[in-house]
């Protein structure tokens, strides 16, 4: 018998964990996935006649990337991890890209077509610094050809083919740093040009083939050196001097150097300010940006150049571009407006001038690089990949965008979700209704094929496109269930963006920094968004609107700025620059008459600044200040301090600033404990019920208050990455502290543990991961927290005659009495974000959505993280749904949410509710958008979309019919019996 | 072999078969001693829990050194300057591993002076907070930072002034003291004065707890398997406790059974030797 109820038990457990994936045909049903590389700071052009035309890029987000030049689909992306910031990139042999980063220290091969590492060759350089990649064109031993890596002093040549490193030339120099390294045509020699220590000049013969140091010459320089030098031709560089104003010609025959200074004044007109080398290949060109203008200068026989011409306004210029032994082309871009023109330069004169509109939402040039291709007159074309303000990428040719790509989205940094409008009543016609009447009984008829196995291929087919292009989930209005949504996310580059939920489509995009630029306001930067104005009860007629936060300068004590924009549209509705700092913004639970939702701006010398500016909010605001607290966590000086608000500030007299005053302080002990993690509720989570039944029909009251706040600290020898610290030096505290007295709930110390640390707070419970070093594995622990207060509350009488404290207010000072429960599991994943789901009334069960290492969102059951379970379950624990208690938690791979998707650079998850009470949104991000929605308990207050109502129908009229026959029957053999 | 069992192996080692893998290796490397002894102190208590760094070989009571140290309370009414108030004075224990804490906290506070009642009266009266400070760190109390704790006002009078200081410290440091009422506080507070102005002090220390070790299972797994194997003989039933359900129905359907004979051979005697007429129950309508 127990055999057999295990046996079914088990059975159970196993359905249950399959229930929560999804079908292959379900995928694209109700998430997207969208793929973006990041601001781009590279870029190659590989344009063979033959083969696909593509430019392979390397990002600020540390991706490599092939792009199709025609369309700008990515045809193979990498994420590098996030220490390994790409330095350089170059082609190698026509089929491998090389990328050089981690500080030069680490060269890999990548396949040019496909995107496979060939190679990858640690260089062990000891002091990473700046460092170089140069691709020797023609040092051919066999079939391979060499790289060159320089850093500092050292020279390393690393074999195409296979990576080693064929040969090492450390220089020894001390304060030796390489700036140049080129190869005369037709030679074996390889020149190395360096300066040391900003004063000398030396120049270095080395044998290609062997890394022989042949030949070595110093000369002395007139002028201090800067870093920045241009390479002109095959024996002569340019550099800068460190006052950024004087150029030095630098010529190097036959192992002699001379040098030569030449004052840029007397070359540029109206010079001033610090002018800036734009590095050059050859050609004897070469090119000074200036803040006034751009100048392409030609080295004339010795010592003699000449200005040869000149872009008046600063603009944004290329790399040079090598289109013949002679010819050498630049670009120089020019921003006006919602305009850019493109000006391609050949030895410095005017070749070709194009302008384009581009949306006015994208801001500055930042970047150009340009690449030339054969017309079908044989003339040269060109075409630029521009690099815009707000991070997207545009390709330009012939006068047109051809395509553009908004990679900001790559950056995302704060996210908040709004409504979209409620749909119009009327206005439909006929047509359209019979249209789709049709439509819908063809859809209807195709599902029931489906679903009575009838279907070919071609009608199984047609069902999936009908299933994914369903015009249903991208209306722009709000539906019923609350699927569809907008989703604004603010980027790095300060750009709103509006996401459908449907398809993630982009709704509309706005850039608002440039409108803010000014005398006042040098350098704006977004820092965070909030909602403003959720539709709600008086205000539903209104359009909802978000709050933008920023600061106009870098440092905190810089004044703020905020923007409201409308969120149907981005339209900005109010600009206001603001006469205070900006620290922090603490949304509050209020709203004044018009449903403005009331903000705090606390300033950097804690002062707390009301917003919206008005009579009603200040009223509503006043009344609650007394019950108002405000806590900050310092985590330079290991200090959490709390405060309540009083009236009068200390830098002004506006009656919507207020000042601030210090209830109380925790200090960790600074020799022993560092903050590294905090967590708390969200603002807005629904609690279904505070009483959790237990299985002995004991009731336990929840600890539920919005005020806890997680804080975990470590040994400061445990800060560091894991394995930098013993098990006997590494401790992991948990505190559970009130908000508003600073009350201590509870503290636990993990010994032996580390972080990083994870933490997810709703309800009653706490959820962390870390890595114990003992056990040489990831954990987690679960804290529940009940109130033991109300715990002799379970009597029923008492709750009869009403003689409870259930409804008395909570304040939180008095003392609590609670009882803490915990556990801890192992976990075999390290994890890069921790969220839980949130649903619209809080009855749905709840999951934990874990960012795991492989970039993917785990949904874990909160019954895995249940403090309750034991190793053996009584028969009333397992019908509650207690599972036998485990030392690790199952990763079952169905539960993965993002099923096969991959959210490169995981950053974030956020769960958002549905109106269905059942479902949640789940918005994750990182380079990559991965959308979806989630069932955790599935799908019981609603009809999925696959379910047949044609089927229904029909058995409901076979249903009937039959009645209808059998009575008949009936009514006849009746009437026989009766004649019988 | 039973199929039904075998099934049921399939499935737990299809279910154990994630976690399986990681319990491999899972040496114990240290305290494997007291593994699930946990070194905790019941939340409630308010004595000297163990210090934070406890190793199996050392004995706790070995305490070499324990001198008296002293450090102060301050108070704060409403927007006023921090005052001394009153005087912790505990033992500092030293262990012979070099870990340090403090016991046997003992408080006194100074009596309330006229200028203090009247301003402790203002606060009442205003709602506001009474605030209070200790040093974080009490062997060198001239340092600047202090742990810095409020309460509204009103929370503190009943018979007296009921006050109640929880002191978290970490060995000597002292995290945060929470400060409050003895019981409850109402919400909304109403406005009561003390009878006696004088507080009534209860003070509380308390040590971290550690956390109790992630329970391992190689051993119960293993445990588990066997019981499974060992699963395999069901134990021996009665014949009757095996098939009593079966039995019972039978049974009842044979008694019956019989009753209908029975009854039938008495209508028979009853209607004489007449050949049965069996009318149908359908046609008596």
């Amino acid at each position: 018998m127990e055999a057999r109820f295990l046996l079914g038990f088990l059975l159970l457990l196993s359905l249950s964990s399959f229930a929560f994936a999804i079908y292959e045909d379900q995928v694209g049903l109700a998430d997207w996935h969208k793929r973006y590389i990041g601001k781009v700071k590279h870029a190659v052009f590989h344009t063979q006649k033959t083969g696909r035309r593509r430019v392979v890029v390397s990002t600020e987000e540390n991706a490599i990337a092939s792009l199709d030049l025609r369309t700008g689909d990515i045809l193979w992306r990498h994420v590098l991890g996030k220490n390994d910031a790409v330095d350089q990139i170059g082609l190698s042999l026509g089929k491998y890209v090389l990328t050089l980063s981690s500080q030069g220290s680490v060269l890999r091969a990548w396949n040019l077509p496909d995107g496979q590492m060939v190679w990858e060759t640690d260089l062990q350089i000891s002091n990473p610094s700046n460092s170089f990649l140069h691709v020797l064109g023609n040092v051919k031993s066999g079939r391979d050809s060499l790289s060159l890596v320089c850093n500092g002093g050292s020279i390393r040549a690393v074999s195409s083919i296979d990576g080693l490193v064929v040969w090492k030339k450390d220089l020894s120099i001390d304060g030796l740093k390489l700036k140049h390294v080129f190869q005369p045509p037709e030679s074996d020699t390889i020149y190395a040009i360096g300066f040391i220590d900003s004063s000398l000049i030396a120049l270095y013969h080395i044998n290609a083939k062997t890394g022989e140091l042949l030949k070595h010459a110093t000369q002395a320089s007139s002028v201090d050196l800067s870093s920045e030098i241009s390479a002109i031709s095959s024996d002569s560089l340019v550099a800068l001097d460190t006052s950024r104003s004087n150029l030095l010609l630098i010529k190097f025959m036959a192992g002699t150097i001379t040098n030569h200074k030449l004052p840029l004044s007397d070359i540029v007109q109206d010079f001033s300010g610090l002018a800036e080398l734009i590095p050059t290949k050859s050609n004897d060109i070469f090119v000074v940006k200036t803040p006034s203008n751009v100048a392409f200068i030609k080295v004339k026989g010795d010592n003699e150049i000449e200005l040869i011409g000149k872009a008046d306004e600063a603009g944004i210029v290329s790399d040079s571009l090598t289109l013949s032994e002679e010819e050498q082309a630049f670009a120089v871009v020019h921003h006006s407006n919602n305009a850019i023109s493109l000006q391609v330069r050949i030895n410095g004169r005017e070749a070709l001038t194009e302008g384009i509109k581009i949306e006015d939402h994208r801001g500055h040039v930042k970047r150009v690089f340009l690449n030339n291709y054969v017309r079908t007159d044989k003339s040269h074309g060109f075409r630029a990949l521009i690099v815009m303000e707000d991070e997207s990428l545009l390709l330009m040719q012939q006068g047109e965008v051809v395509w553009s790509r908004e990679d900001g989205l790559a950056s995302i940094s704060d996210a908040v979700v709004a409504e979209l409008p409620v749909e119009k009543e009327g206005g439909v016609s006929v047509v359209e209704v019979e249209h789709t009447l049709l439509e819908w009984l063809k859809g209807h008829m195709l599902k029931l094929k489906g679903t009575l196995m009838l279907s070919t291929p071609d009608d199984m087919a047609a069902i999936q496109a009908m299933h994914l292009k369903s015009t249903e989930r991208n209306k722009m209005t709000r539906d019923h269930n609350g699927f569809r949504k907008l989703i604004i996310v603010l980027t790095r580059s300060g750009k709103v963006y509006a996401l459908h939920t449907g398809d993630g489509r982009i709704v509309w995009a706005h850039l608002l920094t440039p409108l803010l630029q000014s005398e006042s306001c040098p350098s704006p930067s977004v820092l965070t968004l909030r909602n403003w104005r959720v539709p709600h009860r008086k205000a539903l007629q209104e359009n909802p609107s978000i709050l933008l936060v920023g600061r106009c300068g870098a440092g905190p004590e810089s004044h703020g700025f905020l923007f409201i924009v409308d969120s149907y549209s981005g339209k900005v509705l109010e600009t206001q620059i603001l006469d205070h700092s900006i620290a922090e913004v603490v949304p509050l639970p209020l709203a004044d008459s018009s449903e403005q939702k009331l903000h705090l701006v606390i300033d950097d010398k804690l002062n707390a600044h009301l917003y919206p500016r008005g009579s009603d909010a200040l009223e509503v605001f006043v009344r609650e200040m007394a019950n108002m607290y405000y806590y900050k966590v310092e985590n330079a000086k290991e200090v959490i301090k709390g405060y309540a608000f009083k009236k009068g500030c200390s830098t002004g007299s506006s009656a919507y600033c207020f000042g601030t005053r210090e209830l109380w302080s925790v200090v960790f002990p600074s020799d022993s404990e560092r903050i590294v993690a905090t967590a708390r509720r969200k603002i807005n989570e629904v609690v279904h019920t505070q009483a959790k039944i237990m299985t002995n029909q004991d009731v336990m009251y929840k600890y539920i208050t919005k005020n806890i706040l997680f804080v975990a600290t470590v040994s400061p020898k445990a800060a560091g990455g894991i394995g930098s610290a013993a098990p006997d030096d590494a401790w992991l505290v948990a505190y559970l502290i009130d908000t508003v007295t600073g009350r201590i709930l509870h503290r636990v110390t993990h010994q032996g543990a580390q972080g990083p640390v994870h933490a997810v707070v709703s309800e009653n419970w706490v959820v962390y991961h870390y890595f114990n070093l003992r056990a040489h594995r990831y954990e987690m622990t679960v804290i529940e927290i009940y109130d033991q207060s109300r715990a002799d509350n379970k009597d029923v009488m008492k709750l009869v005659l009403g003689k409870h404290n259930l409804t008395a207010p909570i304040t939180s000072y008095s003392r609590p009495e609670i009882a803490t429960k915990s556990q801890s599991y192992f976990f075999t994943h390290s994890v890069k974000a921790i969220a839980v789901t949130t649903t619209a009334r809080g009855i749905t069960s709840k999951q934990i959505l874990i960012g795991t290492i492989g970039d993917q969102v785990l949904a874990l059951d909160k019954r895995y993280l249940d403090p309750r379970r034991t190793a053996n379950p009584s028969q009333e624990e397992k019908e509650e749904g207690i599972i036998p208690l485990t030392d690790t938690l199952p990763i079952i791979p169905q539960s993965y949410v993002t099923h096969t998707r991959q959210v490169g650079d995981l950053r974030g998850i956020m769960s958002f509710p549905a109106n269905l009470e059942s479902t949640t949104h789940v918005f994750s991000y990182g380079i990559d958008l991965f959308y979806t929605r989630i069932a955790p308990s599935r799908t019981y207050d609603s009809l999925t979309d696959e379910f047949s109502y044609v089927l229904l129908l029909i058995t409901v009229v076979v249903l009937i019919v039959a009645i209808l026959v059998t009575w008949a029957m009936s009514q006849k053999k009746d009437l026989q019996e009766k004649w019988r | 072999m039973n199929p039904s069992l075998s099934f049921l192996s399939l499935l737990s080692l299809l279910l154990l078969f994630s976690s399986a893998l990681s319990f491999q290796s899972d040496e114990l490397p240290f305290n494997d001693d007291d593994e699930f002894e946990g070194v905790r102190s019941s939340p409630g208590s308010a004595s000297v829990a163990p210090p934070v760094r406890r190793r199996p070989d050392l004995d706790i009571s070995s305490a070499s050194d324990s001198k008296s140290l002293q450090f102060s309370l301050e108070h704060s009414l409403g927007d006023s300057e921090f005052s001394v108030a009153g005087t912790f004075t505990a033992r500092l224990k030293s262990w012979t591993h070099g870990a340090q804490t403090l016991t046997k906290l003992r408080f006194t506070r100074n009596a309330i002076s006229d200028t203090e009642k009247g301003l402790f009266e203002r606060l009442l009266e205003d709602d506001d907070f009474y605030t209070i400070r200790i040093p974080s760190n009490v062997l060198n109390p001239s340092g600047k930072d202090y742990v810095v704790s409020s309460v509204r006002a009103r929370c503190l009078p009943r018979e007296s002034l009921d006050e109640h200081f929880v002191i978290h410290t970490d060995g000597v440091n002292v995290l945060s003291v929470n400060y409050g009422s003895a019981g409850g506080c109402q919400y909304p507070r109403p406005l009561k004065s003390p009878s006696k102005w004088s507080f009534s002090s209860y003070t509380v220390l308390k040590n971290s707890e550690q956390a109790p070790r992630t329970p391992t299972f190689v051993e119960q797994i293993i445990a588990s398997e066997n019981a499974l194997e060992e699963g395999l003989q069901p134990p021996e039933k009665s014949f009757w406790a095996k098939y009593w359900m079966y039995i019972l129905p039978i049974g009842f359907v044979l008694v019956n059974a019989m009753a209908q004979a029975a009854n039938a051979a008495a209508e028979d005697q009853n209607q004489g030797g007449q050949p049965s007429q069996r009318a149908p129950a359908v046609r008596r309508r």
